[in-house]
């Protein structure tokens, strides 16, 4: 009986860069389940026999006994449901009773369309084993704000979860795994292929990436004032070599672009720090940020959910605050 | 002429604090009222623009009792033309169940020789978070299904669909034939508010009401709790722009500037 | 200045920063308060409370003179804070009564001395060219209508109070507890810690009922749900610049509003369901999605307004680009009878309320109270508003509920004067109910006593009295009235009637310095006789009104105050709050029944059940004693508020039916009847001049001006002596005067009869001030059935004030001739006051003889000294 983890590159133009920090997370998360050993099956980067590797490394790291590839160039290009046939193929060669995957995007895509394909059921964003005989898992609803218990049972044939982004640090294994290598062949049907990316419009800026791979985010909400208000949020974040992220209301009103959001709808990050200014921290907005190292919190209102739950902050207009911090930095 | 099948589900607002229902079973939406997901106040948009671009038609689903009219009323509001409502307690269906139930909705309507093109459903509901109705739907239908969908476009030739999602990076752009399914993710479009004579229209308008055949599997929930507030220990640095060097201070410490 | 740190201590803490809590800070640093504290559990500027959702608009014109007052000063208060900007408002008819209504608040309107005019519907159409004038009959347009920016105003009455460094306003802090001690609030637990307070005021809109009960008091209010919806954006309205530039709508009869707000429209609703809400279940600022009192909206509740409004305004509205961009189901404050809860509450010292006050009225509240806690009384009299007013009944959830569930639809409604509540009822009954509803009364309620307003077994008096008894002919003029009550009024006069009083508030001032105190709050000698009964009025420091009662003195230390039952809970309050130390007093309202049994026959049908000596010439006017009605023991008090010879009964709870029974079955073969208090509030007092608290008694009038100086002030020490003193060599500003209607004739033929609140105005209608700058306005309005008249009450100018007078009254925008009749309210009737003398014998035209009017007496003015 084993585990088998979907994991993702880092970054495609990267091969030096190895595991999305996600995918290490899960691997770490996969240790607690019942398995004898935790597998790993790489898709996105077709290579067959012979992975990056810093992925491998990390592989290794994570006490994996086998990583799946395969190199079908039709993969290259996302396509949820061929990507789901990979892995399936993988949780049968493997022998898999739990089969999990990061709860980003995309993850929880191509699991649902192996359970899908299975019948069996698939709980999402998981963020920890609860109980162990029966094994019952917490995951998060309502944006996070509540955790559902339910049962994961391997018994009709594979339990298929997703573990949230940042529910666990991810712990290099306590005894290193070999990691072999082995390649899963499938036939791919024009159906598996129907929905493919047919090209990508990198567009400078337009999208999240800037905002998820973030060492620091400065956060802008209502209390900004409006879409020209945003002089002094993008010094700072400039200043401090960050990205901007703003809540639900700043893009709904809006004010700024809907990459830039963070939270339950929009992206959720873990900067080292997060300096939250003139918003109140809706469970919405919670949801995106709460994993942050360090959240700072600027806001007219004491008692602001995000003043509460931050670890430091300042009572105070944000355009009198931001202005003073900058002249001091200067 | 596209006709688009959109489905929403009526779930409570979470704009602020969540309490939980006395028996801890749901949550109380009695403060923050009930809404519909904003994942589906995008894809009713988004249902409303293709139908109106091809001429064709918007029928809105929801799964759920009798309040989910309030839901339906809303989508009708804004420019959908039919409104089915499955009558069932929403909180017994799993998200295999709800995409069996909204299936049969389909394929009914396909044998009535008035066969929806597009499905559109909201990549997840702002309670469950179950991210899978729209893919196992799909499966069911043997559809193609492009999840994360924020902007859709109907080719000229009538038959296929350009999509564009950008939550996993750069835009990706998809390219799928007709009939297909899709979940959408808000971003893209803007959502309308109603008009007044649309809101009349929505009082107006009949709510189709159909009994779900068989009984649902459920949602595997065991309980609920919510996450109690983390203990404060939030330290204050000051008031102000005083606050300023202090605050400098901390970025220091922490080496996020040097 | 705004901390976040709350301070240990204070003179006087004011919890809540709305717009009442803000303008009463204001002025109490206007006052001369220097330590004052003011928190609030929300963030500033906006809290959360029915302030930040306010719709913001100010119709000046209500048929309540004291809401009106507070209204006016607020919008000076705004404007001098430049935050009332001038819309003008039409309340809009789209029926024939509705215009009838809106005619009576023209009334209202002259009446207050408000600039207002009735416009047709084109002239609507002219000012708001969105409106479908087809839809409506007319409107009733006020020029000086405006909207304010609440929010503002709240910031800058803080900010000056703060500038004089006498206010310290903490917010993020919530009340947990409060601490009485000896009945007395000293200090309120925080989250943020405790604070000591000697006076503390809770100014906490819809949550102001959990904070008083913290400290074991009552506000008695319920938050209720007003929905509002915003569409826009409305090109009419985008194409002006500012936040409004065109009239507020009123659609009345549809109780919805229409209020441009910027690009937008805002329509309000207060035609669907009463919606009421508990405090407690009120949802946190965290829990909130806007805020704590806006309530996620109910759309099936607005969907019947939103068709009306579109019908109203249908291409502004139906203007497919115009969106509902902003829907709420908005908490307000809603009381049982519609007025303000404000003073200082009766449970508990120092604890003082300031709630349930509409935007309209916040400034002015703000002021009025913090004068009230400042001096001791208002310059504008709250006595409807005042929070002592209501019995413990009246404080009660179900109570609470039950009336503004019947209300909620009144906000915009047509409520007749004299309009009675169905809900919650009945609560006080008299011992001798039962025998009255087989009389088959018709029962009124007062203070939630069940008071027969006339007996349907009295009709055959109809007959006997003709049209002597005034019918009268307009529906309207005939609501919620009957000929009835006059004819009982003319058996009374001509045989006798028997009143049940029950409903009288009753308390005894005992203790070694009971004289002393009753000495100091009454402005009538007291120190009498055992066994005297002394009427007097009650005054405040500035000699206005505050009751006026009858006291008797049963002992040496031991007096009975006896006043009205809807004005008792005031009054017993005054009495405990200004009792010296060795007086107490002892509320005995439910433990007596009063019966009053008055006529030429009084005397026949008392002296029937007992042996004690009645003629007048030994049980004195203006005495009292104990008699024996067969085996009741009877506290008889000659006195009378209805002009006739006869005495108040009184007699324990319990014995009260008793005593009812054997005087019905006495007064049969006398052809005396029960007499509803139809005729003891209304025809039988107007006839004799005498003046009723809460319309000619109020705390702005006088003694002089009411015709109740005496030339002798007391020697002993009263409240409100100094300013008695000050007035008694100064003439009058205004003088009640009774005037009598000359011709009822409307231009359709239909006689036509006012009720009260008409504005007075010279004969060819030309407006009338009198030397306070006030217009003249009828207190009250009733039947004369002896005299044949219809009486009108009214405090007229010094110049204007001479009998023989030929002015006008305007009732539904049309001008009746009337004549001053009387000045001070000397009696039109039986000026000499033979009948109450029971010196009958002596009258000119013996009533007793043939029971019919007198027309001849009526047609040149009587009663004049």
């Amino acid at each position: 009986m084993s585990v088998l983890v979907v994991v993702e590159p880092e970054d495609l133009d990267d091969e030096g860069a190895g595991l999305s920090v996600v995918s290490q997370e899960v691997l770490t998360f996969a240790r607690s389940l019942p398995g004898e050993d935790v597998d790993a099956v790489l898709v996105g980067l077709p290579c067959a026999g012979a992975p990056p590797e810093a992925v491998l490394a990390h592989c290794r790291e994570q006490g994996v006994r086998r990583l799946h590839v395969t190199g079908e160039p039709r993969l290259e290009r996302y396509a949820a449901r061929a990507w789901a046939r990979v892995v399936d193929a993988a949780a049968e060669a493997g022998g898999a009773a739990y089969l999990v995957a990061g709860g980003t995007a995309r993850g929880n895509e191509v699991l649902a369309h192996v359970a899908a394909a299975r019948g069996v059921p698939m709980p999402c964003n998981v963020v920890a084993v609860v109980q162990s005989e029966p094994l019952e898992v917490e995951r998060q609803v309502v944006g996070g704000a509540v955790l559902e218990r339910v049962a994961l049972r391997a018994e009709g044939g594979l339990a298929v979860a997703s573990v949230a982004g940042h529910a666990v640090a991810p712990e290099p294994a306590p005894s290193p795994g070999e990691t072999r290598v082995g390649e899963v062949a499938v036939e791919l049907t024009e159906a598996d292929l129907a929905a493919q990316v047919v090209r990508v419009e990198a567009e400078e800026g337009g999208d999240t990436s800037a905002l998820t791979g973030a060492n620091v985010v400065v956060g802008a909400g209502r209390g900004v004032g409006g879409a020209d208000q945003f002089d002094d949020v993008e010094a700072l974040a400039a200043r401090l070599g960050g990205a901007v992220g703003v809540s639900r209301v700043v893009t709904s009103l809006g004010w700024r672009p809907h990459h830039e959001q963070v939270g339950q709808t929009g992206s959720r990050i873990a900067p080292d720090l997060y300096l939250a200014c003139g918003i109140s921290g809706a469970i919405q907005h919670w949801a995106g940020c709460s994993s942050s190292k360090t959240i700072i919190a600027i806001n007219t209102d004491g008692e602001a959910p995000m003043v509460t739950k931050a670890r430091y902050a300042v009572i105070g207009d944000m355009h009198e605050v931001i202005p003073a911090v900058l002249e001091e930095l200067s | 002429m596209t006709d688009v099948l959109v489905c929403v589900k009526r779930v409570p607002d979470t704009s602020g604090e969540v309490v939980l229902s006395a028996d801890g079973s749901g949550v109380d939406g009695r403060y923050a009222g009930w809404t519909m997901s904003s994942h589906e106040e995008c894809a009713v948009e988004m249902a409303v623009t293709i139908a109106g671009d091809t001429g064709g038609s918007v029928t809105v689903l929801t799964l759920g009792d009798d309040d989910s009219v309030e839901q339906l009323r809303a989508a009708l509001a804004v420019g959908a033309d039919e409104a089915v409502r499955i009558d069932a307690a929403a909180d017994d269906y799993g998200p295999a169940d709800v995409a069996a139930a909204i299936a049969e909705v389909v394929r009914a309507r396909e044998g009535e020789g008035r066969p929806f093109d597009l499905v559109l459903v909201g990549n997840d509901a702002a309670d469950t978070g179950d991210h899978q109705v729209g893919i196992r739907l799909a499966h069911l239908l043997e559809r193609p299904v492009v999840a994360g969908a924020q902007n859709a476009a109907v080719a000229v030739s009538g038959d296929r669909l350009e999509v564009r999602s950008s939550v996993s990076g750069p835009t990706e752009v998809f390219d799928v034939p007709l009939p297909a399914v899709l979940t959408v993710w808000e971003g893209g479009v803007e959502p309308r508010y109603p008009n007044i004579s649309g809101r009349m229209r929505a009082k107006k308008a009949r709510v189709e009401v159909l009994e779900p055949s068989g009984a649902p599997q459920g949602s595997g929930r065991l309980g609920l709790r919510v996450l109690p507030p983390p203990a404060s220990d939030v330290e204050v640095l000051g008031e102000g722009k005083a606050a300023a060097p202090r605050l400098v201070d901390v970025l220091r410490e922490l080496g996020v500037v040097r | 200045m705004s901390t976040s740190s709350l301070p240990d201590r204070c003179d006087v803490l004011v919890i809540g920063a709305g717009i009442v809590g803000n303008s009463l800070v204001h002025h109490l640093a206007e006052l001369g308060w220097t330590d004052i504290v003011q928190i609030d559990k929300g963030p500033l500027p906006n809290p959360g409370g029915s302030t930040g959702h306010a719709s913001n608009f100010i119709f000046p014109v209500d048929h309540s003179r004291e809401i009106t007052d507070l209204t006016l000063d607020s919008m000076r208060q705004y404007d001098e804070m430049g935050v009332l900007t001038t819309s003008g408002g039409i309340e809009v008819a789209r029926t024939e009564e509705r215009m009838e209504e809106l005619r009576r608040r023209m009334s209202s309107a002259k009446a207050w001395g408000i600039e207002s005019r009735m416009v047709t519907p084109r002239e609507v159409a002219e000012m708001v060219p969105f409106l479908d004038p087809d839809v409506i009959v007319g409107g009733f347009y006020t020029p000086s209508v405006g909207v304010v920016d609440s929010l503002r105003a709240g910031t800058i009455m803080r900010e000056n109070a703060q500038a004089k460094g006498v206010l310290t306003t903490v917010a993020n802090v919530e009340v947990t507890g409060m601490t009485v001690t000896e009945g007395r609030i000293s200090a309120v637990q925080t989250d943020k810690g405790d604070i000591e307070a000697p006076v503390v005021v809770i100014a906490c809109g819809v949550w102001s009922p959990r904070l008083a009960r913290m400290a074991g008091a009552h506000i008695p209010l319920t938050p209720a749900v007003h929905q509002m919806i915003s569409v826009g954006p409305c090109e009419p309205l985008a194409e002006r610049p500012g936040e409004i530039s065109f009239p507020i709508i009123r659609d009345m009869d549809t109780f919805c509003y229409e209020r441009q707000h910027g690009s937008d429209m805002e329509v309000g609703s207060y035609a669907h369901r009463a919606i009421l809400h508990e405090p407690d279940e009120i949802p946190s600022i965290a829990q909130a999605k806007l805020s704590p009192t806006e309530m996620p909206f109910t759309e099936d509740d607005f969907d019947p307004q939103l068709e009306q409004a579109l019908e109203l305004m249908p291409e502004l509205l139906g203007d497919e680009r115009a969106e509902i961009r902003y829907a709420i189901n908005g908490l307000l404050s809603l009381t049982p009878d519609g007025a303000p809860v404000l003073g200082e509450t009766p449970e508990v010292k120092g604890l003082w309320s300031c709630a349930a006050v509409w935007i309209k009225e916040g400034p002015g509240v703000g002021r009025a109270v913090a004068e009230w806690m400042t001096h001791g009384h208002p310059e504008i009299d709250l006595g409807h508003s005042d929070i002592a007013r209501f019995y413990p009944h009246q404080r009660t959830r179900a109570h609470v509920r039950a009336r503004t569930s019947e209300a909620f639809n009144k906000t915009y409604g047509i409520v007749h004067p004299a309009e009675q509540w169905e809900s919650s009822r009945p609560i006080r009954l008299s011992p001798m109910h039962a025998s009255q509803r087989e009389l088959g009364a018709v029962f009124y309620e007062a203070a939630g006593w069940e008071r027969p307003q006339w007996y349907a077994s009295n009709e055959p008096l109809l007959e006997e009295f003709g049209d002597a008894v005034m019918p009268r002919e307009h529906e309207w003029d005939a609501r919620w009235w009957s000929p009835i009550i006059n004819a009982e009024h003319l058996a009374m006069r001509a045989r006798g009637g028997i009143v049940d009083l029950t409903a009288f508030a009753i308390f005894d001032v005992v203790g070694p310095a009971a004289l002393e105190g009753i000495q100091r709050i009454v402005v009538a000698q007291a120190d009498v006789a055992i066994g005297r009964v002394v009427y007097t009025p009650v005054l405040d420091e500035t000699g206005g009104f505050r009751s006026d009662l009858t006291v008797m003195r049963l002992g040496h230390d031991h007096f009975r105050v006896v006043t009205g039952g809807a004005h008792g809970m005031v009054d017993k309050k005054w009495f405990a709050d200004h009792l010296p130390e060795g007086a107490s007093l002892v509320d005995l309202t439910s433990a007596y029944s009063t019966i009053g049994v008055w006529g030429p026959r009084a005397g026949d049908v008392l002296g029937a059940l007992t042996d004690d000596d009645l003629s007048p010439e030994t049980f004195r006017f203006g005495t009292c004693r104990l008699i024996e009605v067969g085996d009741l023991s009877v506290l008889a008090s000659r006195i009378s508020y209805v002009g006739e010879f006869g005495w108040e009964l009184y007699v324990p709870i319990e014995t009260g039916a008793q005593l009812w029974e054997r005087l019905i079955e006495a007064g049969r073969p006398h052809g005396v009847v029960p007499v509803g208090i139809g005729v003891y509030t209304a025809t039988g007092r107007i006839e004799k001049g005498y003046r009723a608290y809460g319309a000619e008694l109020d705390a702005e009038r006088t003694l002089s001006e009411t015709g109740m100086g005496r030339p002798k002030v007391k020697d002993a020490d009263f409240i409100g002596k100094e300013a008695v003193l000050d007035q008694a060599g100064r003439p009058p500003k205004s003088v009640l005067c009774a005037m009598t209607v000359d011709d009822h004739t409307s231009a359709s033929g239909v006689k036509r009869y006012m009720l009260g609140g008409e504005p007075v105005l010279g004969r060819d209608g030309e407006p009338l001030t009198d030397g306070h700058g006030h217009h003249p306005y009828v207190t009250s309005a009733a039947s004369a059935p002896s005299l044949g008249k219809h009486v009108l009450m009214a405090f007229l100018p010094p110049e204007q004030a001479v009998v023989g007078t030929g002015l006008s009254v305007s009732y539904m925008e049309e001008l009746y001739p009337v004549t001053v009749a009387s000045v001070d309210a000397t009696p039109l009737l039986d000026p000499e006051n033979l009948r109450v003398k029971g010196r009958y014998a002596e009258l000119e035209h013996p009533a007793a003889d043939g029971g019919t009017a007198q027309p001849a007496a009526a047609a040149e003015p009587v009663g004049v000294a």
